[in-house]
């Protein structure tokens, strides 16, 4: 330690220029840019697919793609989201803010850092190409469910090796930044006062180690029953096809929470700040987050209520299932109390976390009627369900993404974005993706199964609404785009404090921050005066 | 408000009020679970009514809270800021009441699950089984089976780029060539399974979907209370025409069954007595 403290940038500061430079880094900044960036661009990938999806949805009838296209389009939406856009983004912020909130000089394991990131594009390289394939992408479903699966063409490998690529890099960063919190926190930084970003990363982080192999095994079974001669999907041979989704669902659903949880983090560290009031009940912040963690693994099988389980599974996961409501709900009515009597000013950052919480509560109010079982035998599998999980997604998980954005972009580039801009962009994109995702909750209720290309005729009205919204809402995105490259390439000068109410190590550090973020430890004063 | 703040809103508005007129032969009735026609669907259209009210007012309440929170504890309105962060009571309070409504809500829910997982006293028993892209239906000891598909008129029309309007293809996606025939008032088995990928029977008027799965053999059961026609589809991914294999029950007075039964006898009688045939011959030569 003293050596490292001893040294300064000036030796550390051999950086290779150009495309070297982002190539060979192990910086902690410098990496977090490339999750950032990479998770952009698969937003616009992903969006696209959308795009397309909701282009055919417009009107009913087949106007511009063949089903097996449309599959492959629903299927590669998912993927691409899940894996390529939210989950690097999440570790692209655990790369930028964690070294800096905990008050170490960057990360703990920084090869293993470099090497997590440059996966990920060969991963999904690997996964885009199958789409100029012959038989075209999976279109399975991002589920995998076989048999069906097992149809797919040449895309099938491709498929396999990619989601363990991802699955490889997602352990490698969980297990760099468990690592750098346990070893690399600044003296006076005990784990109850830790920003609630670094500990819902920490659970998250325990949750990716604990699912990503479990996801591994299964795709892998996948691959020796296609080419292998194995029958463990294939009743045929004596296996089982729902073995597949009972060990599928048992990385998904930690899965939604490794989505999700970062963003409560986000949120709390939001709120707070334009409230200048601190956040109420940060402990039981903390036991929220851990209950909803331990939760996740003994809900799996309420994704699968209508393959006919055994009545006392059923009872058991709807039980289990509606629990997750309570430490749930402990969080949002933290949110609320922590804005109540508080002194509120409505920056874009924080008109994202607000619209965050009420728009992920609503995907929380169907999440538990969804729990319930008797009725998700008629919400199962339909456009309810489709509403439901992009509500906890693209409201929930993205909108705290983009909040994360313009709340640290001043601090990561020293400019303050363009707060008019990021206005505009929150009011269309909060307008247009109630218009995009609330219609889709009469949809389902109404009947209408998701992942069909072409739909009944008394289902037109709402898919032509929510298809305007789509176009609006993946529109506005571009705003942010152009937020985000104005706010790097110049602007107001952003102070160190940034935000009047802000707290926390990070925001001690001036804007940008040094190359190294903290090359000796800071103040412990300064830690017990900051955190809140 | 400042402007930057109402434009974008308005924009919004006039985007909406502009598309009106080409909704305008709209029908927007259709926003809510059907009650449907077994005991079951209304069983479960009232769970879903009574958690959706819940929810409702606990969003009423929250949301609320918020916006409340919002107009009146703005700096610009000179409001300052307390530094309390911790109430043991006020956190008890809402920890334990969303408690007491769960378990409120449980029981209802318990009593539904328990009611459509109870198949006994079935008074007979369909197989369904899934196969890309249709459905097979088998009376069991009736020697009746039947292969239910959609109907030529939606296949047509739902080509790409076919030419032809869907909303001038009667009952569009929803019409099969052959229905399955059902009688009303008796208790009927449903035993469900697949013979290649898995797919999901799903009437919504019955009130469940039951997702038919290769090597299984799944029970549901279902008491239709009206005769009328009701119609569903595939609701689980099964491959390039998942969205095109339609389910339509019709369900007839006992009477009007049997006939239809007996002319589905004579009809089948040569196929069904050619397999038997050879079952027999299958039999003796072993």
């Amino acid at each position: 330690m003293s050596e490292t403290t001893a040294h300064d940038d000036a030796h550390h500061g051999y950086r290779a220029g150009g495309v070297k430079r982002w190539l060979t880094t192990t910086n902690h900044k410098d990496i977090g840019t490339l999750y950032l960036v990479l998770s952009l661009i698969m937003f616009f990938i992903g969006g696209a697919m959308a795009m397309i999806i909701r282009l055919e949805l417009f009107q009913p009838g087949l106007q511009f793609i063949e089903p097996q296209f449309y599959n492959s389009m629903t299927t590669m939406h998912a993927l691409i989201m899940i894996f390529g856009a939210v989950m690097p983004a999440w570790t692209g912020f655990a790369n930028w803010l964690v070294p800096m909130m905990i008050g170490a000089p960057d990360m703990a394991l920084p090869r293993l850092n470099n090497w997590s990131f440059w996966i990920l594009p060969f991963a999904f390289t690997l996964l885009l190409s199958t789409l100029f394939m012959p038989g075209g992408g999976p279109a399975g479903g991002w589920t995998m469910y076989p048999p069906l699966v097992l149809q797919t063409g040449e895309a099938f490998p491709f498929l396999i090796f990619a989601v363990h690529l991802m699955g490889a890099s997602s352990i490698a960063g969980a297990i760099n930044i468990i690592a750098t919190v346990f070893n690399l926190r600044a003296p006076g930084m005990t784990l109850m006062k830790l920003p609630l970003f670094v500990w819902t990363w920490i659970i998250t982080a325990f949750l990716l180690i604990a699912a990503m192999p479990v996801l591994a095994g299964a795709v892998t079974m996948l691959l020796t029953d296609k080419f292998f001669g194995t029958s463990f999907f294939s009743a045929a041979g004596g296996g089982d096809p729902v073995m597949f989704q009972h060990i599928f669902w048992f990385f998904g659903h930690p899965e939604v929470y490794i989505l999700i949880l970062p963003a409560f983090g986000i949120a709390s560290a939001i709120i707070p700040t334009f409230a200048r009031k601190p956040l109420f009940g940060y402990s039981s912040m903390v036991y929220a987050a851990a209950s909803i963690a331990f939760l996740s693994f003994i809900v799996w099988a309420h994704h699968m209520f209508t393959v006919g389980m055994p009545l006392a599974g059923e009872l058991f996961f709807m039980y289990a299932t509606v629990l997750i409501a309570i430490p749930t709900g402990v969080k949002v009515f933290n949110w609320v109390a922590t804005m109540w009597q508080g002194s509120m000013t409505f920056e874009t950052p924080m008109l994202f976390a607000i619209a965050f919480v009420v728009l992920f509560t609503i995907g929380g109010f169907s999440g538990l009627m969804l729990g319930v079982t008797p009725v998700d035998f008629q919400y199962h599998d339909t456009y309810f369900v489709v509403a439901h999980f992009h509500y906890v997604l693209v409201t929930g998980s993205i909108f705290a993404i983009i909040a994360g954005a313009y709340f640290w972009l001043p601090k990561w580039t020293g400019h303050m974005y363009d707060e008019r801009l990021g206005k505009v962009h929150f009011w269309l994109s909060t307008i247009s993706v109630n218009v995009l995702f609330f219609p889709q909750h009469f949809l389902g209720l109404a009947g209408m199964p998701r992942r069909i290309p072409d739909y009944a005729v008394q289902f037109a009205d709402w898919n032509m609404v929510s298809s305007v919204g789509g176009f609006v809402f993946g529109a506005s995105q571009l705003l942010f785009v152009v937020a985000i490259i104005k706010c790097a390439r110049g602007g107001v000068k952003a102070s160190a404090q940034v935000w009047e109410g802000a707290h926390g190590l990070e925001w001690t550090l001036p804007s940008p921050p040094p190359f190294h973020s903290f090359s000796a430890p800071p103040d412990p004063a300064t830690i017990e005066g900051g955190m809140r | 408000m400042t402007t930057a703040k109402i434009q974008p809103l308005l924009r919004g508005l006039t985007a909406a009020l502009a598309l009106a007129p080409l909704l305008a032969h709209a029908e927007w009735g259709n926003l809510n679970l059907p009650h449907g026609v077994t005991p079951y669907s209304e069983t479960v259209y009232e769970l879903h009514m009574l958690i959706l009210w819940v929810c409702v007012i606990t969003g009423i309440g929250v949301f609320g809270a918020i916006f409340y929170s919002i107009v009146r504890f703005r700096k610009s309105k000179g409001a300052v800021a307390a530094q309390w962060h911790e109430n043991t009571f006020v956190e008890f309070l809402w920890t334990a009441v969303p408690a007491v409504i769960l378990v409120v809500m449980a029981v209802p829910a318990t009593k539904a699950l328990i009611m459509m997982e109870d198949v006994s006293k079935s008074e007979m028993t369909i197989k369904v089984t899934g196969l890309q892209w249709r459905w097979r239906y088998d009376y069991i000891d009736q020697g009746v089976f039947l292969y239910s598909g959609l109907a030529t008129t939606s296949n047509l029309a739902r080509q790409l780029n076919s030419g032809i309007d869907p909303h001038t293809v009667e009952n569009y996606l929803l019409e099969v060539d052959h229905e399955l025939v059902v009688p009303v008032g008796r208790k009927i088995r449903f035993l469900t399974t697949a013979s290649d990928v898995i797919h999901a029977w799903w009437v919504p008027a019955l009130g469940w979907k039951r997702d038919a799965i290769p090597g299984y053999i799944t029970e549901s059961w279902a008491l239709i209370k009206e005769p009328g026609v009701y119609r569903g589809q595939c609701a689980e991914l099964c491959g390039k025409d998942h969205g095109f294999m339609p389910i339509v029950v019709r369900a007839l007075p006992e009477a009007e069954y049997l006939v239809w039964l007996d002319q589905q006898k004579a009809a089948q009688k040569p196929k069904t007595a050619a397999i038997d045939q050879g079952n027999q011959h299958i039999a003796a030569t072993r």
